[in-house]
């Protein structure tokens, strides 16, 4: 088995495992995150861009299966934060034990995505991420059902958007394979088939106006459960818009629609923003920075789709986003996974019931803190590494625009992540039940992952051009 | 065989229309399962050319189905838990 | 060699911050030790390449981040002379700040941002390029912001909040204005100047704001002030690092850099900068000075007197002229050292005589003279009087503005030298020569607070009587002005 076979088949082997073993699922989890960390090391250590094809079917029949620099980092981020959701889960009594089969099986999802060269491949990881995120968030309890309820019919009507999308890429071009779509003609039905997978993703990824299901689903789930929700699983069908926008039909792409696409995102960066300094518990500010932090993911197809592809500056703009989708995939897993810990110090994320927290739990809190710079894009974090190759992008190729929402959403940022600061580092000295310190170190490690990725950027830049599209080679 | 493709659209509509506009929870559910049926027979219409068909939209088709079933199977469980939990089928917001 | 020096400099601060926030509370010994330690392996090692530096050494470390972002540390003898200083003051501090907190709580967190903070300011100086120091700046601010809340009060809290109002749109100003020079220009060192032509006049103006207004939330520049006197809410020895070294000095060695070695004293005059620039700069001299006048609190007037202080460092960038250039880089370090001994001075006051307010002076003089003598050396070097080093700055000033064609700066600097008289004068006039209240108590017995005061007035008298000597801060500056701005 090789080890991108065995980075999809263990997470699945496990979720089937702890249906079977239901009080050993922290265990077997356990296992699972091992053995891919192994799998993942050996494939980075390859260092170029390993490929399968399941069954000895290659494309267009079979389905390719290829990891390069965008998906192994995407996998390694999902690595990360499965293992500290799984370190801070294990110990929760609490929680229901379907919780591991279907963190388990989002988790094959995940990594399907990622490596999967195949429209409708994509579409089957989609659906099965989605079943399991939903039930994730159903796991929360009775208060819990509506938002999942509600989330499950925004991602269905997604889904069939996308797939009817397939349906017309298909009839166009007898092919799936987003190597192969790249190579045929294009033809007049793309536009439309475009437009409905994007429509049906951006439903998914919860770009605004599509984003009103993730709040309440986010903050309803149990707090390991929204750590997953928030940090991940939009990023999953953030990946299929690139590897479409990018990769399969870069041609189909228009300067207006790129620009509608980043003007939803602007929107979002306001919205979420404005609408996080309004709430009063804590999961709900993480929830709606969520909403506010994807929308810096969509300024990258005005800056580097369409005509700019070309340009030298694309790849910049390009490996901007992807940071930004990385960092953020860090930082707010240890965000939620700080509020879970708080939730059984105090039993409550309201913000008033945090107030000198900082004093009993100081390593979440120093964890949090982290996390934020990484989401107000301040450097050194992954996040201003972000913020740094967009914006310079934007300026050079004359958007300045994007360069400003990209400043402001910053300073919304440290406006909404403020409040739950400042109530942190209050004076009280709060009655709270005591937390393991390893449990808090695991927040704290994911938060300086995130702000290592700024530190350690060049290495990472260097393998994120491993397979990347385009034909600008340097950033500027 | 447009006859086919040009039903499979009218589902497509027909199933969005209840998707969105329904408040019944059980009629979206069958919503989705409309545009979904929609979907695939457009699918298989657009598999066909003149005389022979092609094999790939109806395996396609097939996986469809399997993933269409499972989501309508978690949606149903989930309404019914939540009808049990709440004594209605209609998300509370949505209530008029 | 070369790449090594400046990172152990760097880590000198760091690593001992990194250890510190993990300490227990009560592990004050260990905490001790590591601060003092990392402060005199800092020293030292400045020493070593100050000494170095003189036989023609040169030093250079650099981090790729991404293309085009990179960290760049180098040194010239800019970032020595403020490198200098901060580690001096910083070792200083750090013994006052030991002896002043004792063995309160939260210690372990106050120590660990305050050598990150030492940290950053270091880095600051030997950034080698535009991106390089924003970094610094930025961990500058998120370090500093606990430091400024350290007690936590809502007083405190109210103070970082409004120190973050101000200072985040600042950086994101700067962010916005160095991204888009370096779109145009590829990435901007400070050995190298960036070829300008590439930009239309306006765009290089508005950038030029962008940064003023990002450096001059940290300069404390009028109206980008409002945050400083409410960071008086902090404990003393970080009002003594904030106003000497760390913060509002960061903004002012900025706009030094931003005017010589990003823009170049040349094309800021070109592009008819300079003026403007200077007018900012009295203007806030002269409404530091009148505010600072209305205040009833010591600490609160010391902070406007900082606001007004910070520029004339900014004037003498601003102004094109080398007599001008050399007066600002030595006020760099005289107002460092004078302001610090105020608020060590400041901090006794009030921690053994329980003196927050002007009236709580009235004859502590006779009471804690030491303190009152370093306290009248550090106010009458403010005022410049001869030969004190603010006199040497003000002189060079003066020159600088005449020779600049602008006689108007000599008025400025008259009438800022009355008001810095008008709001210092009586606090020494209590001091020494109106009688105790009847309840009033105060001693020195406090060696450890009392010594590094003692050692900053003595260093700002004998930086303005050895003026004269090539390794004065006045020797140093001129020689930085004949050797980097006078080609």
């Amino acid at each position: 088995m090789t080890p991108l076979i065995a980075l999809l088949a263990l997470p699945l082997a496990g979720a089937l495992m702890a249906v079977a073993v239901p009080h050993r699922g922290a265990r077997i989890a356990g296992v699972v995150v091992v053995a891919s960390a192994g799998a993942l090391i050996m494939l980075v250590a390859q260092w170029g861009i390993p490929h399968a094809a399941p069954g000895g079917w290659g494309a267009p029949l079979g389905i390719m299966l290829e990891a390069d620099g965008l998906a192994l980092a995407f996998m390694a981020m999902v690595l990360a934060v499965m293992a500290g959701v799984c370190a801070t889960a294990a110990p929760m009594r609490e929680l229901p034990t379907p919780f591991w089969p279907l963190a388990l099986l989002a988790w094959a999802a995940l990594n399907a995505i990622f490596v999967s060269r195949d429209l409708f491949n994509l579409y089957v990881g989609l659906e099965l991420l989605t079943l399991a995120a939903v039930a994730l968030v159903a796991t929360g309890g009775d208060k819990a059902l509506a938002a999942a309820l509600r989330y499950l019919i925004f991602a269905l009507t997604g889904s069939i958007l996308y797939l009817a999308g397939v349906v017309l890429v298909y009839s166009a071009h007898g092919v799936l394979d987003v190597s192969l779509l790249a190579a045929t003609l294009p033809a007049p039905t793309d536009r439309v088939a475009m437009g409905l997978m994007t429509a049906g993703l951006l439903i998914k990824t919860a770009l605004f106006p599509f984003h009103v299901w993730l709040p309440p689903a986010h903050a309803a789930a149990p707090a390991p459960a929204s750590a997953m929700l928030s940090a991940l699983v939009p990023k999953a069908s953030f990946v299929i818009l690139l590897r479409l926008w990018f990769e399969a039909m870069p041609d189909a792409a228009d300067d207006r629609l790129l620009t509608a696409l980043a003007v939803l995102g602007a929107l979002a960066v306001g919205h979420g923003g404005i609408m996080a300094l309004r709430q009063t518990r804590l999961k709900q500010i993480i929830a709606y920075s969520t909403v506010a932090q994807i929308g810096y993911l969509f300024l990258v197809f005005p800056l580097a789709g369409g005509d700019g592809a070309a340009q030298p500056w694309a790849a910049g703009a390009w490996t901007g986003a992807v940071f930004q989708a990385l960092s953020h995939g860090l930082a707010k897993a240890a965000m939620f996974l700080c509020a879970g810990l708080w939730i059984i110090a105090v039993g409550s994320d309201r913000l008033e019931d945090l107030r000198g927290l900082a004093r009993g739990l100081p390593m979440t809190a120093m964890a949090f803190a982290l996390a934020a710079i990484t989401l107000m894009g301040l450097p050194p974090s992954g996040g201003f590494t972000a913020k740094y190759l967009m914006m310079t992008t934007a300026f050079a190729s004359g958007q300045v625009v994007w360069a400003l929402v990209l400043a402001g959403g910053g300073l919304l940022a440290a406006a909404y992540l403020y409040r739950p600061m400042g109530a942190l580092f209050a004076r009280e000295i709060p009655a709270f039940t005591p937390v393991p310190r390893y449990l808090q170190a695991v927040p704290l490690v994911l938060a300086l992952l995130a702000v290592g990725m700024g530190v350690l950027s060049d290495g990472l830049y260097a393998f994120l051009q491993l397979g990347r599209p385009g034909t600008a080679e340097e950033g500027l | 065989m447009t006859v086919y493709a040009v039903t499979g659209a009218l589902l497509v509509a027909l199933g969005l229309y209840g998707l969105i506009a329904a408040r019944g929870l059980l009629r979206r559910v069958v919503a989705f399962n409309v545009v979904g049926s929609g979907v695939f027979l457009m699918f298989g219409a657009l598999g066909w050319y003149e005389g022979h068909t092609d094999p790939v939209p109806q395996a396609l088709i097939i996986t469809g189905i399997v993933v269409a079933l499972s989501a309508s199977a978690l949606a149903v469980g989930l309404v019914v838990a939540h009808a049990r939990v709440s004594g209605g089928q209609v998300l509370e917001d949505d209530a008029p | 060699m070369t790449a090594l020096l400046p990172v152990a400099i760097l880590l000198s601060s760091l690593i001992p911050a990194g250890v510190t926030f993990f300490l227990a509370q009560d592990s004050h010994r260990l905490r001790n030790t590591l601060s003092l330690g990392g402060a005199t392996v800092k020293l030292a090692l400045i020493v070593v390449m100050l000494v170095a530096v003189g036989q023609g050494a040169s030093y250079e470390a650099r981090l790729n981040l991404a293309p085009g972002l990179y960290l760049l540390l180098r040194i010239d003898a800019l970032s020595l002379l403020f490198m200098t200083l901060s580690a001096v003051l910083w070792l200083l501090t750090t013994v006052y700040a030991i002896a002043y907190f004792g063995t309160k709580a939260e210690l372990s967190r106050f120590f660990g941002f305050f050598s990150l903070c030492v940290g950053a300011t270091t880095g600051l100086a030997m950034a080698g390029s535009l991106i390089t120091f924003f970094l610094f700046f930025e961990l500058l601010t998120l370090s500093t912001w606990p430091l400024v809340v350290h007690k936590q009060d809502a007083k405190s809290l109210a103070a970082g909040r409004s120190y973050l109002t101000f200072a985040l749109p600042g950086s994101a100003a700067l962010l916005l204005a160095i991204v888009w020079l370096e779109s145009a220009t590829g990435p901007v060192l400070f050995t190298e100047p960036p070829d300008l032509s590439v930009m239309p006049d306006s765009h290089l103006r508005i950038i030029f704001a962008l940064f003023i207004a990002g450096l001059g939330v940290k300069a404390a520049l009028v109206p980008l002030h409002g945050w400083l006197p409410g960071a008086m809410a902090a404990p003393a020895p970080v009002s003594a690092l904030l106003h000497a070294v760390a913060v509002v000095k960061a903004g002012a060695f900025g706009i030094v850099r931003l005017v010589y070695d990003v823009f170049g004293i040349a094309s800021v005059q070109d592009l008819g900068l300079g003026t403007p620039l200077a007018l900012l700069a009295s203007v806030t001299i002269l409404w530091g000075s009148v505010r600072a006048l209305q205040q009833g609190e010591i600490k609160k007037r010391l902070a406007f007197s900082t606001v007004s202080q910070v520029s004339y460092i900014v004037l003498g960038a601003a102004l094109a002229g080398p007599y001008a250039a050399i007066g600002g880089l030595a006020h760099l370090v005289h107002q460092g050292l004078m302001k610090i001994t105020l608020f060590f001075c400041a901090g006794i006051f009030d921690e053994r005589a329980g003196a927050k307010r002007i009236e709580d002076l009235n004859g502590l003089g006779a009471r804690m003279p030491v303190t009152s003598v370093c306290f009248s050396l550090g106010a009458l070097g403010m005022i410049g009087l001869p030969p004190m080093a603010g006199f040497v700055s003000k002189v060079y000033l003066g020159l600088g503005g005449l020779q600049a064609g602008a006689p108007w700066v000599l008025g400025v600097l008259a009438a800022s030298t009355l008001l810095n008289a008008a709001y210092f004068l009586p606090l020494l006039y209590r001091l020494w020569f109106l009688p105790a209240a009847d309840a009033a108590t105060g001693d020195e017995r406090a060696p450890l607070l009392v010594a590094p005061a003692a050692i900053t007035a003595l260093a700002s008298l004998a930086v303005g009587v050895f003026a004269a000597s090539a390794l004065s801060p006045l020797g140093w500056a001129t020689l930085i002005v004949t050797r980097e701005y006078l080609p």
